[in-house]
C-alpha cells in the first residue's frame, strides 16, 4: 500500500496534537490544543505542568482529529507518534495513546523523529528535491541537517551551546517581554533600528555550527551597562539588532550548507521559522527565479503539530520500521 | 563545609575550571550552578564534561530539563530554568543524582530542598563583560587541593 492513512500524535512539549495524513502528502485533519496560555503564568514550559494537560486535552484532541476527518479507525492504516526528542513525561503521553489504540485497533505503530516531522512539514507544501538541507530552527533545537535521499539524515551543524529559540526567549525575559518571546521581539524589531552592532559567532571557517549564547551574554551587557550609567534603552533597537545577528548567522550557515552539499532545496521549519525577518532574509537569499529553491511551511506547519508527524511517519511506513508494544519516549533520541 | 573563591577572565577559563572538576568527578559527584544569564553556567558545564570525557556536543538543556551524556562515567546535565519553584514535580531528576554518573544541575536554587546535601555549589557572577566570581561551598575533600590550586591563579 502506498498511500497509507495515518493517524499521528504529537505530545513532545507544549502541544497537545493530532491528524490524520493520507499518503504522506493529503492532510484530512489537522487539530492543536496548545497549552501557552498555561505557560505564559509561568514564563516557560513547566514539565509537570505540560504532562497534565496533555493527559487532559489527549482524547478530545483525537476525537476531534476522527470526526472532523469523517474516519473511524477501519479507515485508518497505522498508527504514527513521536518518540523523542522532548520532554520525557510528555512524550509518554503521546507514546502510551498511541500503544493504546495500536493494540485496541490491531494497527501498525510507527516511531517517529520529532526534528523529521520538522523536516517532513514540506511534503504537505511542497515535492521535497533531494539532495535536500533543511534549517530546524525552535525552542530546543538549531540544526542544519542534509538528506541526500529520501528517508537519510545527516547532521552537519547544532548549537553548541542555546537554541536559536532559548536565546529569543531568553533575551525576550531580559528586556521584560511575555513569553513566549520570540514573536514578542519580532514585533518590536519591526519598529526598531540595527543600531548596536552585537556580535556575530562565525566560529571555524568550515564549521555548519552554531552559538548563540555570546550574542545572548552580549545582549544582557548591554542592557546591564546601560541601566547602569542610566541611559534609556530603546527595546525596538535592542530586538532588531538582536534579530540582525540571529539572522545574519542563520543566513550564512544556510547559503554555505547548500552550495558545498549542493543542494536543490533549502527547508527551514521550526517554530523560529516564523519569524518574519527570518523568511525576508531567506527570501532574498533564495529568490524565486535561483537555482535552490525554498520551502517554508505554513506558520500552522512550522510550530509543534502531528501534521508533520504524519508527513514523516509516511517515510517510516515505506522504510517498513515498526515500533513494538515496548515503545517508549526518549528525550535525547538523535536522528539518523 | 569548606568555601573557596574563583576568579574566571573569559570564557575560555570557565571552562578550564570545569574541565579540571571533571578530570577528578566520580560517580554520584553533583555540582550545584547558580548566576544570572549569561553568567557562564553552560561553559561550566561543557568544560566538566570534556573532562569526563564526553565527546558528544553538550549544549544548554534549558528546553528539554535533562540531557543524558557517555563519558567516561554517564553525564547528566539538568537545567531547572523551566521549573515551577513551588511545584510538587516528580520528574525523577533525584534518581539521576544519585545514581552512576556526574550531575551538573543549572539554576540549582529552584531545586534547592530537592537536592541531595552531599553537593558543591558554584555561584557563577557578573563581574564585568569578561570576569566572573565563582563562590564554591563544596563539602568534598577530594576536591579541595584542585579548589586551593584554582584559587591562587
Amino acid at each position: 500500500m502506498s498511500n497509507p492513512r495515518i493517524l499521528a500524535i504529537e505530545t513532545s512539549c507544549d502541544e497537545t496534537a493530532a491528524a490524520i495524513v493520507e499518503g504522506g502528502k493529503t492532510l484530512l485533519s489537522n487539530v492543536v490544543a496548545s497549552q501557552i496560555e498555561i505557560h505564559k503564568r509561568f514564563g516557560g514550559v513547566v514539565p509537570e505542568v505540560a504532562s497534565r494537560h496533555h493527559v487532559e486535552n489527549m482524547t478530545a484532541v483525537i476525537e476531534e482529529t476522527m470526526s472532523s476527518a469523517h474516519v473511524t479507525y477501519e479507515d485508518l492504516d497505522a498508527i504514527a507518534v513521536t518518540e523523542g526528542p522532548g520532554l520525557v513525561g510528555a512524550l509518554l503521553v503521546g507514546v502510551n495513546t498511541a500503544k493504546a489504540l495500536a493494540y485496541a485497533h490491531q494497527r501498525p505503530l510507527l516511531p517517529v523523529h520529532h526534528i523529521a516531522g520538522h523536516i517532513h512539514a514540506a511534503d504537505l507544501i511542497a515535492d521535497i528535491k533531494y539532495p535536500a538541507m533543511a534549517l530546524v530552527v525552535s525552542g530546543g533545537h538549531t540544526s542544519l541537517i542534509y538528506m541526500p535521499e529520501r528517508g537519510e539524515y545527516e547532521v552537519i551543524g547544532e548549537t553548541r551551546d542555546d537554541a536559536v529559540g532559548e536565546a529569543y526567549d531568553k533575551v525576550a525575559r531580559t528586556l521584560k517581554l511575555p513569553y513566549p518571546g520570540g514573536p514578542e521581539i519580532d514585533r518590536l524589531a519591526a519598529n526598531g533600528e540595527v543600531t548596536i552592532d552585537f556580535p556575530r559567532a562565525w566560529l571555524e571557517a568550515d564549521s555548519y555550527d552554531f552559538s548563540f549564547s555570546g550574542l545572548k551574554s552580549s545582549v544582557l551587557n548591554y542592557i546591564h551597562n546601560a541601566n547602569q550609567r542610566k541611559e534609556e534603552v530603546i527595546q525596538e533597537n535592542v530586538a532588531a539588532s538582536f534579530q540582525a545577528s540571529v539572522v545574519d548567522v542563520l543566513v550564512e550557515r544556510a547559503q554555505r550548507a547548500v552550495s558545498a552539499y549542493q543542494a536543490q532545496q533549502l527547508i527551514v521549519t521550526g517554530g523560529v521559522a516564523a519569524n518574519h525577518a527570518l523568511r525576508e532574509a531567506m527570501g532574498k537569499t533564495f529568490p524565486n527565479d535561483g537555482d535552490v529553491e525554498l520551502v517554508i511551511p505554513p506558520l500552522s506547519l512550522c510550530t509543534d503539530n502531528a501534521a508533520m508527524i504524519g508527513a514523516a511517519a509516511q517515510v517510516v511506513w515505506e522504510k517498513d520500521v515498526r515500533a513494538g508494544y515496548d515503545l517508549n519516549g526518549q528525550p535525547g533520541l538523535a536522528i539518523k | 563545609m569548606t568555601q573557596f573563591q574563583l576568579w574566571s577572565r573569559s570564557t575560555e577559563d570557565t571552562l578550564m575550571i570545569g574541565e579540571r572538576l571533571g578530570h577528578m568527578a566520580e560517580a554520584g559527584d553533583l555540582f550545584a550552578l547558580d548566576g544570572d544569564l549569561g553568567a557562564g553556567k553552560t561553559h561550566f558545564s561543557k568544560g566538566l564534561a570534556k573532562g569526563l570525557g564526553v565527546q558528544a556536543m553538550v549544549n544548554s538543556p534549558t528546553f528539554t530539563i535533562l540531557k543524558v551524556y557517555n563519558g567516561r562515567l554517564p553525564f547528566y546535565h539538568i537545567d531547572a530554568y523551566r521549573l515551577d519553584e513551588d511545584g510538587e514535580e516528580d520528574l525523577g531528576l533525584l534518581e539521576y543524582m544519585e545514581g552512576e554518573g556526574v550531575t551538573v544541575v543549572e539554576w540549582a536554587s529552584i531545586l534547592r530542598t530537592q537536592l541531595p546535601k552531599n553537593r558543591i555549589d558554584i555561584t557563577l557572577k557578573h563581574v564585568d563583560d569578561h570576569v566572573r566570581k565563582l563562590d564554591v561551598y563544596s563539602n568534598h575533600d577530594r576536591y579541595e587541593p584542585v579548589f586551593k590550586e584554582l584559587t591562587k591563579r
